[in-house]
């Protein structure tokens, strides 16, 4: 059985919307090298709140780079509230599931997004609950991995 | 073009062990342990391979168990030499920071049960130093265990001057040769080792199937229990043709280990010439010291396992020692420990090649890999840091 579904394998190898946005309206940063995974996302916002546009830098393994690709897909042409009901499950349904352990790559899409949103309200000087923006520290779960 | 380059994984049957092993799955199935005549054809094919076995290594055949591979080996090895200790109260085990999971998983239970054990730094080349060996001996060392050649880095220990350390301390020692067997010449007494693990499939026999050598003299503590196989040391009904395969191929891999040799590094050396013409790419662990065909390379800010699926894409079989790879949520320990940053382990990249490769399928290689370098740091932001001088290169 191969590793990942059909889905993850084409957004692996040809992912959407990769690269940058060189005038973003929001940019966020997620993950971290140490423990193998970031990506960056970058976002383009209209004057009606809708993303117009969205593109990926990510640094990772294949699922990173798959859910990286499928989350600029899901948000694109989506206003800023919808956007950020974007949830991890429902990039890891789009791709027709992942492997247990690397449900986490769907974790930091989904943070990703939020993240670009955070950059976006706070460069617009746009009020936000902060309790919104809280993000997985990874080096955090390093730690309480228990080894066996 | 589709190029098998992790040979250090697992290597196919050479078509000499196979037609060696076909008479025991078809008109030879006879129990080795059964009286009648038939039976003891079996029991010929398995003290013959036994015999040939123990040749490729200098060793007697009554020095040769047959266990289900390399792991049950090194398990085997370190256990017994743990009850021998411990009976003499000797708790302490010296071995290395990056021995294979068969070997430091044992030593971790034994850890449990009371034991200290010393894993000795491996420097930023990839060689456990003798000196460092000499002052980690104790009174109460029950075992000295350190592995013939890396399994990811492919770098050769001192095994020679090791084991006679050992063997003037009175101290036992092991090595887990499944990297060296068929690839490099053993002699376990010119080498002065007393316990020695193999595994078939490393040397083109089938799965499943390895040796313990366990120097006469030295008790052996059974893993698995059952019947009075292996002179009672290890139980269970022989894979009869595993081991008659195995002796097989063994034997081919040394009678011509200089041709392959010969073969297989110029493969190699093209391979850590081509390949280090990426910018930001490291060799690691010793050249001077090393395997004939193992190669592992980290390339600054990608990913192993978006490497190796690029790769797959592209015809070659190779393998990472990044977290994604290592099924955990830390690179592998053998890159961790030669002193590389988590950041720069997640990007190796190990082709280990045989005599079976080409020079054409390494031309491919290194035509693709430098592609898919490019590719991933272009899609990079640790690669974009990097270039923008935001992040500083470790390598
Ligand atoms: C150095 C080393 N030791 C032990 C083993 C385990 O051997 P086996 O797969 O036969 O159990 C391997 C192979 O994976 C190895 O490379």
């Amino acid at each position: 059985m191969a590793l990942y579904s059909e889905k993850v394998m084409d957004h692996f190898r040809n992912p959407r919307n990769m690269g940058k946005i060189d005038d973003a309206d929001g940019i966020g940063e997620v993950g971290n090298a140490k423990c193998g995974d970031i990506m960056r996302m970058y976002i383009k916002v209209d004057d009606e709140g809708v993303i117009t546009d969205c593109k990926f830098n990510t640094f990772g393994c294949g699922s990173a780079i798959a859910t990286s690709s499928m989350a600029t897909e899901l948000i694109i042409g989506k206003p800023i509230d919808e956007a950020l009901k974007l949830s991890n499950q429902a990039v890891v349904e789009a791709l027709d599931g992942l492997p247990v352990h690397k449900i986490h790559c769907s974790v930091l899409a989904e943070e990703a997004v939020r993240a670009a949103v955070k950059d976006y309200y706070d460069r617009r000087g746009i009020a936000y609950d902060p309790e919104q923006f809280q993000f997985t520290d990874e080096e955090e779960e390093h730690t309480h991995q228990t080894e066996d | 073009m589709f190029v098998y380059a992790d040979n250090a994984a697992t290597t196919s049957v050479s078509k000499t062990a196979l037609e060696a092993m076909l008479p025991y799955l078809t008109e030879e199935f006879g129990n080795p342990s059964s009286l009648y005549a038939f039976g003891q054809r079996a029991k010929e094919g398995l003290e013959q391979a036994r015999e040939d076995i123990a040749r490729c290594i200098n060793a007697d055949a009554r020095e040769i168990y047959f266990t289900s591979g390399g792991s049950e080996a090194d398990n085997q090895a370190i256990i017994s030499a743990a009850r021998l200790g411990a009976r003499k109260g000797k708790k302490h085990i010296i071995s290395t920071a990056f021995e294979h999971h068969a070997v430091l998983h044992t030593l971790k239970k034994l850890e449990k049960e009371g034991f200290e054990i010393t894993l000795l730094d491996v420097h930023a080349d990839g060689v456990v130093r003798l000196e460092d060996v000499e002052k980690a001996i104790r009174e109460d060392t029950a075992l000295v265990t350190v592995m013939f050649a890396n399994n990811e880095i492919g770098t050769v220990q001192p095994i020679t001057e090791i084991g006679a350390l050992c063997r003037e301390k009175k101290i036992p020692f092991h090595t887990d040769a499944v990297q060296a067997a068929g690839h490099m010449p053993i002699d376990v007494k010119a080498m002065n080792i007393d316990m020695l693990s193999m595994s078939g499939h490393k040397f083109h026999a089938p799965k499943g199937v390895g040796v313990l050598y366990c120097r006469r003299g030295i008790p052996l503590t059974n893993v698995i229990e059952g019947g009075a196989q292996e002179r009672g040391r290890r139980g269970g009904t022989e894979n009869v043709a595993g081991i008659v395969a195995m002796a097989a191929a063994l034997k081919e891999s040394c009678e011509h280990m200089e041709e392959n040799t010969a073969k297989i590094i110029p493969m190699r050396d093209k391979l850590f010439a081509e390949l280090s013409k990426i910018p930001h790419s490291k060799i690691n662990g010793s050249l001077e010291h090393h395997v004939p065909g193992t190669v592992n390379m980290c390339f600054e800010g990608i990913e192993g396992e978006s490497l190796l699926l690029m790769l797959d894409d592209r015809g070659v079989c190779a393998s990472s020692g990044s977290a994604c790879t290592s099924g955990s949520l830390d690179p592998s320990h053998v890159l961790l420990a030669i002193g590389l940053p988590h950041e720069v382990a997640h990007g190796s990249l190990r082709l280990s090649i045989g005599e079976y490769n080409t020079m054409e399928q390494i031309d491919h290689i290194i035509e693709v890999v430098p592609q898919v370098v490019d590719y991933l740091r272009n899609m990079s932001p640790v690669w974009d840091e990097l270039q923008k001088g935001e992040r500083p290169h470790l390598i």
